[in-house]
């Protein structure tokens, strides 16, 4: 660089090199994200070929069988369905409900910061933690046994955090003029909570809900832990009933040697991934109405 | 111009109810109608929601609590047949089979090599992703990157677990021949591509923090674009992009399909990443898969090791907002 240096200042001469620098930083920038995003693609893409050929009407109406080919995720499904059904019932009330207090009702005081320095330790607990205390105080401590409403109870307390988070965030970007306008008309704090804190902040809480309850779809090691079962071959009737899901069923099917139960998993893979896709895109759809209605 | 007079006129009702009623009351019958407007005077309905929304923000500290109790009261359980010397230091993890051994070193190697392997590969990808999309990428490929990291951050990690099986190791087995089914790579590997999102997503949040005016600034002092990114915006930002890294490996650390799927279940003490290992969670997983009774010391050893898991992720995630707290920087 010494050598190539004719005339001019220094400094010019070291643009030529700073800006080839600075090029190739961008480049390189550039080549990781779209390489990572073309990775995970390609496992995508792999999982999808892997899984489309078995992914029929079968698959989905048959309970899983030692047979690969008589194989399905009937009660996986169901399983799913009944473990979002009562996870929804439960957290959704409690979260939005301490969101509530801690934003609008709370004095901003050292137990209010107290509760919140402890939600936001809860959302990093590892979920598989959730999992051994929903072992030792749900099955074995209330005697729930490895049942749905097991399950769904662990998973309220692991997904809560999430929700509470976001619909906080989600009542604090409420505009304050509207709780004063609902106060200087003599309406109380929870009739200004219900009747207008609330509805302006819905989309906001929907929206983390749904990003919650598609966490709670996925999560494997907790259900594992309060022993949710992998051969079940029958619909669960009510939440006192043993149950399996989705997870579980492609964990199950993942770890078997041959490479049929690795499609089988992968044709499930397929059915999961395609609720998730549609919740998340639900939340996305919300989230951009909300924010054209606020401009 | 209307008369003051006329324009004060109350409508009949209201100056009967002025004449009559709330004038002729006794002085204890005006407070009990004016109860309700009364400072301080306690509104019961009022009082039962607020009372009930705060049991509601209590359940979250009682689960705290809970977590706290049951871990420390089993693992005290487990501490009275082994003692905390042997569990802390012994580099044997035999905990099923008779002549046990309870170390938990081979445990916590098996965490610390995934964990350190999944950083060494998503936290210099990560950040040059963030880096990609808030400064160099365009506002329509933001538009499309950002959502699609998002939703990678949301698969389930039982899917990584899969890519772990049926790509990413027979691949790994093409480079390296006689690498086992079970190694501990390819469980870093699937790690890293998993917190990999969540790393870019947050860190690129941390970065368009960071005030356009600091960037202008710096490029009218003839800067290069690399120089206002490394020497400008990811110092100004590095409370948050260091943030996202702490819980980035704090998830890490409590992953357990994809290692579990991955890694395998040889407890081991090695330096190679070849061989299978064991993680903390992916122990307690194997425990519970089998039938173990509620009684013996197999099922306490889970709520042991699950201890030592809540406290590194504890400390990681405290160590991630005091950093997020402390070198905040405010630019208004």
């Amino acid at each position: 660089m010494q050598k190539s240096r004719v005339s001019g200042t220094p400094y010019i001469d070291n643009l030529v090199a700073r800006r080839r620098k600075a090029r190739l930083f961008r480049t390189l920038c550039a080549g990781v994200t779209w390489l990572g995003v073309v990775l995970l693609g390609l496992l995508l893409y792999q999982a999808g070929v892997d899984g489309i050929k078995w992914l029929d009407w079968q698959f989905l109406s048959s309970f899983p069988s030692r047979f690969p080919e008589k194989s399905g995720i009937k009660s996986a499904l169901f399983g799913t369905l009944w473990l979002i059904a009562l996870i929804a019932i439960i957290s959704i009330p409690i979260s939005v409900a301490t969101a509530l207090y801690l934003q609008e009702f709370s004095s901003k005081g050292r137990i209010s910061r107290l509760i919140e320095l402890n939600i936001s330790n809860l959302a990093g607990v590892p979920s598989i933690v959730y999992g051994i205390i929903g072992l030792a105080i749900f099955v074995r401590g209330f005697q729930l046994e490895r049942s749905l409403i097991s399950g769904a109870l662990t998973m309220s307390l692991l997904i809560s955090p999430v929700i509470i988070i976001a619909s906080r965030e989600a009542i604090k970007s409420v505009p304050v003029n509207i709780r004063h306008a609902a106060y200087a008309l003599g309406a109380t704090r929870w009739q200004t909570s219900w009747s207008h804190v609330l509805p302006a902040a819905f989309p906001g809480i929907l929206t983390g809900v749904i990003l919650a309850l598609s966490r709670a779809i996925g999560e494997t090691a907790p259900l594992i832990m309060i022993g949710a079962l992998t051969y079940v071959a029958f619909l669960p009737a009510g939440p006192m009933d043993a149950f399996t899901a989705l997870p579980i069923q492609i964990f199950n099917w993942v770890s078997r040697p041959q490479q049929e139960f690795h499609e089988l998993a992968a044709a499930a893979i397929i059915v999961l991934l395609a609720v998730l896709l549609v919740m998340n895109a639900a939340a996305i759809y919300i989230r951009h109405k909300s924010e054209q209605k606020l401009k | 111009m209307v008369p003051l007079t006329q324009k004060m006129t109350l409508p009949e009702q209201v100056t009967s109810w002025l004449m009559s009623d709330a004038r002729t009351q006794t002085a204890s019958e005006a407070s009990a109608v004016g109860l309700s407007l009364k400072k301080g005077g306690i509104r019961w309905g009022e009082f039962a929601i607020q009372s009930s929304l705060g049991f509601c923000a209590l359940i979250s500290v009682i689960t705290t609590i809970v977590i706290v109790f049951v871990l420390a009261t089993e693992s005290y359980s487990f501490f009275s047949d082994v003692s905390p010397i042997d569990f802390l230091f012994g580099t044997q993890w035999v905990p099923l089979f008779e002549p046990s051994s309870y170390g938990v070193l081979p445990l916590l190697w098996g965490t610390l090599v995934i964990t350190f392997g999944a950083a060494a590969i998503a936290i210099p990808v990560g950040l040059a992703s963030a880096i990609y999309i808030s400064e160099y990428a365009s506002a329509r490929v933001r538009t499309i990157v950002k959502p699609v990291l998002e939703l990678l951050a949301g698969i389930p990690t039982v899917v990584y677990g899969y890519f772990a099986l049926t790509f990413v190791t027979p691949v790994l087995q093409n480079i390296l021949p006689g690498l086992n089914v079970f190694n501990a790579l390819s469980g870093a590997i699937v790690v890293g591509i998993m917190i990999l999102p969540t790393i870019a997503t947050l860190s690129d949040n941390a970065l368009r923090a960071v005030p356009d005016t600091l960037r202008q600034g710096a490029y009218a002092l003839g800067a290069t674009s690399f120089e206002v990114t490394t020497q400008v915006v990811v110092p100004t930002g590095l409370s948050g992009v260091m943030a996202s890294f702490l819980l980035a490996i704090s998830r890490a650390i409590g992953e357990t399909m994809a290692v579990t799927l991955a890694a395998g279940a040889t407890p081991n003490l090695s330096f190679t990443l070849q061989e299978s290992i064991q993680t903390i969670t992916a122990y307690i997983v194997q425990v519970s898969l089998g039938d173990t009774p509620a009684d013996g010391i197999a099922y306490k050893t889970i709520f042991a090791v699950a201890a030592v898991l809540f406290l590194l992720t504890l400390i990681l995630n405290m160590l991630s907002q005091w950093v997020l707290n402390k070198y905040r920087a405010e630019y208004d």
